[in-house]
């Protein structure tokens, strides 16, 4: 029987220091939609995919991800459970080449033991070089990562999620910081990788938005404004008051 | 243990440890506060701490002995003179140290260490080529001498107090430069937003360098401070650096508050344990309790709650 | 595509002219004296080695290694003072049959946890064993709760001062200040003698190549490249799928591992175990053979510790006031002028340098892993 939600946020809270960055949100994630969340700045988007994988711990709520409560585990379990994140700024192992960037993402050999005896056999090698091309870097796998353009380590990165193959990909603003020509090239990445899994993105390009978005919801001081179809939530008065009434 | 005292000498001698503990409370607020500064508020981390302590016991010696041999007359008052130029030689080397070595290294703390530690080996050498290896002792004036019969069982040595008190004085001036001063809220603001501070005009530069400056000058003054109570070798700035950080890290790094406090804790437990188990192993078990909590609690005893 | 062979050409010169200096060049040259020296220096190399892992790859500095090595020292220590301590030996005692420093200080039996000792298989055990035991207590307390960087430097330089007061405090149990000493035969052969000092010699060569070879296979694998990573990039690694605390555990415990044998083979070779290797001076040492050396290479670890330990025999015997300025100047030039040390050296300088005297185009132009660590 296929479950309903993949992701199930219910009266999720943080605070810091008495400041509620998230206050009691609820939302609920099908499998294979691609969720927007949009909001003005201070909003808790971040603060969200923040606690969603582990990263912050929450003050009260719950965050099951099939049947598993999130909230209890460590990042990496997290991760290993199927959810991928990717950070605002690009954040690529600088020292380390496109190949080896991407090996390292690979979900195998990932306890200590298995760290120490793992194999860059035929398959992890496919595996990379596939992914490569998926990410228009097929051409620099030997080159360090920090030879990358801005846009290239935004791509890396999101080969390295790929690689991983999370049910659920958690994106932070992924065409921040892209010249014209590479947010093109990215939309297409992004509108490719997310076919057959759910995804959490957040982002400010209503145009990107528009063209990706299940659903959208719209974060205002740590809760749910509104939440919809694009067009339900750009008609919405409370959604056009946050963000042209001051 | 307790069944061969009686009450009123349990009482006196709890008193007298708790005393001893406050005068151990003093000498680590005093070699802690310029650590605080530098450590807490810069994040950086000073081997040479010590020395810097160490040279203002120094030039306190050098005035004791030039007082006594130039102007026995005024004798009684040179140590505040020596405080005064503590704080200036020591302060003078801190913004000195900063311009030649640690603002190369700001984003590199760990190396910051390993290069204020030969910093302290070359300034540990230089005043035992200087002052000799021997340890040296200043001559206390009069009025410091002798103790305070508070009752028939305790006394309280008044050198002591004098050191209680500059812990005190000294405390409430960095606390009034921290949170009363222009510089206080320049290095406050540094703190929590290195690049929007420099975009607002503060020179974070200039800034940096004086607060390290303060921090080594409140060292030197501290260092003066311990010539009261015992005497000065080349290497006495080795031992205290261990206990001073983790005085500072214990109280939590950024909270003067909390470097008291903790201060307080680790002097007080220290002190009364010595006197039930050898000074050594009173001083393992502070240090393993501590370092203990830490574990526990990393980020020491007053911290915020931050967003990373 | 980068080469994944256990050893590159270039490495495996490297440990060819090492192991030709070793275990030729210094025997050849050095009369029996020096090269028991020249065997302690290798002592500290273990050491050296470790902290290139730890600190050079993995970002985690600490500067209580004298712990480590200290605690390998002493369970050696402890077999040879036992096997030393015979009820004949010591006949003169009030209590014959334990060491000498507990009967000074009015002990009537051996300590229970002395007793495990008598054995060799479980002194060698310990020797490796305690030290790890220890990092590893020390590692999940601090990793798990993410201490690190000055933080991990500081509490682990606490425990350099802890241990220090504490084998200083109890001298009834550990020989105090002195240490340990007065160690004769292991299993009857005497160790004192010139010939058991250089087959000692020989057989730390032949363990630090073990090590070193260790620690070339852990490099090489991908934990090596993880922990780079790691240094760099922690958060990343963790969501990346990484329990980041096991691979600091695993490092430090490894480093520690490496530590405790040098001090085992210092025990061996100079013939006593003090509190002077373990406390905080020593212990930052440590750092600056690994610094000297080029704190990712494990090679430059070697000659590191070689090289300063070397000075500091020289110029301590003829000018010891010198010899602190320069330590104190190394510790500031490494960090501020050469922060990748003797290999940095060598790589950017006198390699290039060299390939063109000989008329050739360098051949691998990877520079040394990356920027120094902060």
């Amino acid at each position: 029987m296929q479950e309903r939600f993949i992701l199930k946020v219910e009266d999720l809270t943080v605070s810091f220091d008495g400041f509620k960055a998230v206050d009691a949100l609820s939302f609920y994630v099908e499998p294979n939609e691609c969720r927007v969340i949009i909001g003005p700045n201070g909003a808790g988007k971040t603060t969200v995919l923040d606690l969603i994988c582990g990263r912050t711990k929450a003050t009260a709520g719950s965050v099951r991800f099939h049947d598993q409560e999130l909230l209890t585990m460590r990042e990496d379990q997290i991760v290993n459970a199927g959810v991928g994140r990717k950070f605002q700024t690009p954040s690529v192992y600088e020292d380390l080449t496109v190949f080896e960037n991407l090996e390292l993402s690979y979900p195998k050999g990932h306890s200590v033991f298995g760290a120490l005896v793992f194999k860059r056999d035929a398959d992890v090698r496919a595996r990379i070089k596939e992914i490569a091309e998926t990410i228009f870097l097929e051409g620099q796998l030997d080159e360090k990562a920090a030879f990358l353009s801005h846009g290239q380590k935004q791509w890396l990165e999101i080969g390295m999620l790929l690689i991983q193959d999370p049910e659920l990909l958690m994106l932070d603003e992924p065409v921040a910081g892209m010249s014209v020509a590479e947010r093109k090239k990215t939309a297409e990445l992004l509108n490719r990788i997310i076919q057959d899994r759910s995804v959490i993105v957040i982002e400010h390009d209503m145009g990107f938005v528009a063209d990706i978005a299940t659903r959208v919801t719209v974060l205002h001081q740590g809760k749910t404004l509104s939440e919809g179809s694009m067009e339900r939530v750009q008609n919405d008065p409370k959604v056009v008051e946050v963000y042209l009434g001051h | 243990m307790f069944a061969d005292y009686s009450m009123a000498e349990l009482g006196a001698i709890f008193a007298m440890q708790g005393f001893a503990g406050l005068i151990l409370f003093s000498v680590f607020v005093l070699m802690a506060l310029g650590l605080a500064i530098i450590f807490g508020q810069m994040g950086v981390i000073n081997m040479a701490h010590g020395e810097f302590m160490i040279l203002g016991a120094y030039v306190t010696y050098l005035m004791s002995n030039l007082f006594a041999d130039f102007m026995p007359a005024l004798f009684s008052m040179y140590f505040f003179v020596a405080m005064i130029l503590a704080f200036i030689a020591s302060g003078l080397l801190g913004l000195f140290v900063e311009w030649a070595m640690i603002r190369h290294l700001y984003k590199r703390p760990l190396d910051t260490l390993l290069a204020t530690w030969g910093l302290s080996l070359i300034l540990q050498q230089t005043y035992r080529s200087v002052f000799g290896a021997r340890e040296v002792g200043v001559s206390i004036p009069d009025w410091m001498m002798g103790s305070l019969p508070l009752t028939d069982l305790i006394e309280v040595p008044i050198n002591g107090i004098f050191v209680m008190v500059l812990a005190v004085g000294i405390s409430l001036a960095v606390y009034i430069m921290m949170f009363r001063s222009r510089w206080g809220k320049q290095v406050r603001a540094i703190n929590q937003n290195r690049v929007m501070a420099g975009a607002v005009g503060i020179n974070t530069e200039w800034t940096d360098r004086l607060t390290f400056g303060i921090g080594c000058g409140v060292a030197g003054v501290a260092g003066s401070a311990f010539t009261m109570i015992g005497s000065t070798g080349p290497t006495a700035g080795q031992l205290y650096i261990v206990d001073t950080f983790l005085v500072v890290v214990f109280g939590g790094a950024g909270s003067l508050l909390g470097t008291i406090a903790s201060a307080f804790s680790i002097s007080q437990a220290q002190s009364i344990m010595e006197f039930f188990l050898s000074g050594s192993m009173a001083k393992v078990l502070t240090l393993l309790v501590v370092v203990g909590i830490l574990m526990i609690r990393p980020q020491g005893l007053f911290s915020l709650k931050l967003r990373k | 595509m980068q080469s994944s062979a256990f050893l590159s050409r270039k490495e495996m010169i490297g440990f060819a002219l090492l192991a030709a200096l070793i275990f030729i060049v210094f025997p050849m040259m050095l009369d029996s004296f020096r090269l028991n020296l020249f065997g302690k220096y290798l002592t500290y190399a273990f050491v050296a080695v470790g902290l290139a892992l730890c600190w050079g790859a993995g970002g985690i500095l600490s500067l209580g290694q004298g712990v480590f090595f200290g605690l390998g020292g002493y369970c050696m220590a402890m077999f040879l003072k036992l096997e030393a301590s015979t009820p004949e030996n010591t006949s003169i005692q009030s209590t014959p049959g334990i060491p000498d420093f507990m009967d000074w200080n009015q002990l009537t039996e051996l300590p229970w946890w002395w007793q495990p000792f008598y054995s060799l298989p479980l002194a060698l055990f310990a020797v490796v064993a305690v030290p790890v035991v220890f990092a590893f207590i020390i590692g999940v307390a601090m990793f798990t709760r993410r201490v690190g960087g000055v933080y991990f430097a500081i509490i682990t330089q606490a425990f350099a001062a802890i241990l220090t007061i504490l084998i200083i405090g109890q001298q009834g149990y550990t020989g105090g200040v002195n240490g340990i000493t007065d160690l004769r035969t292991l299993l009857g052969w005497d160790i004192r003698t010139d010939e058991a000092k250089t087959t000692l010699y020989f057989v730390n060569g032949v363990l630090l190549f073990a090590v070193l070879f260790a620690a070339q296979y852990v490099r090489k694998s991908k934990l090596g490249r993880l922990l780079i990573a790691m240094r760099d990039q922690e958060d990343r690694v963790r969501f990346s799928g990484y329990n980041v605390a096991n691979f600091k555990i695993f490092i430090f415990c490894l480093g520690a591992a490496f530590a405790g044998i040098g001090g085992a083979m210092f025990t061996l070779q100079v013939g006593f175990m003090s509190p002077t290797l373990v406390g905080i001076v020593p212990s930052i040492e440590m750092v600056i053979f690994c610094a000297v050396g080029g704190r990712l290479s494990i090679l430059g670890a070697v000659y590191g510790a070689l090289l300063v330990n070397w000075a500091k025999t020289t110029f301590s015997e003829s000018f010891p006031e010198l010899w602190l300025f320069g330590l104190g100047g190394l510790f500031i030039a490494v960090v501020m002028l050469f922060p990748n040390g003797l290999a940095g050296v060598w790589s950017e300088k006198i390699e290039p340098r060299l390939l063109a005297l000989l008329g050739k185009a360098p051949a691998d132009k990877s520079a040394p892993d990356g920027a120094p660590a902060e």
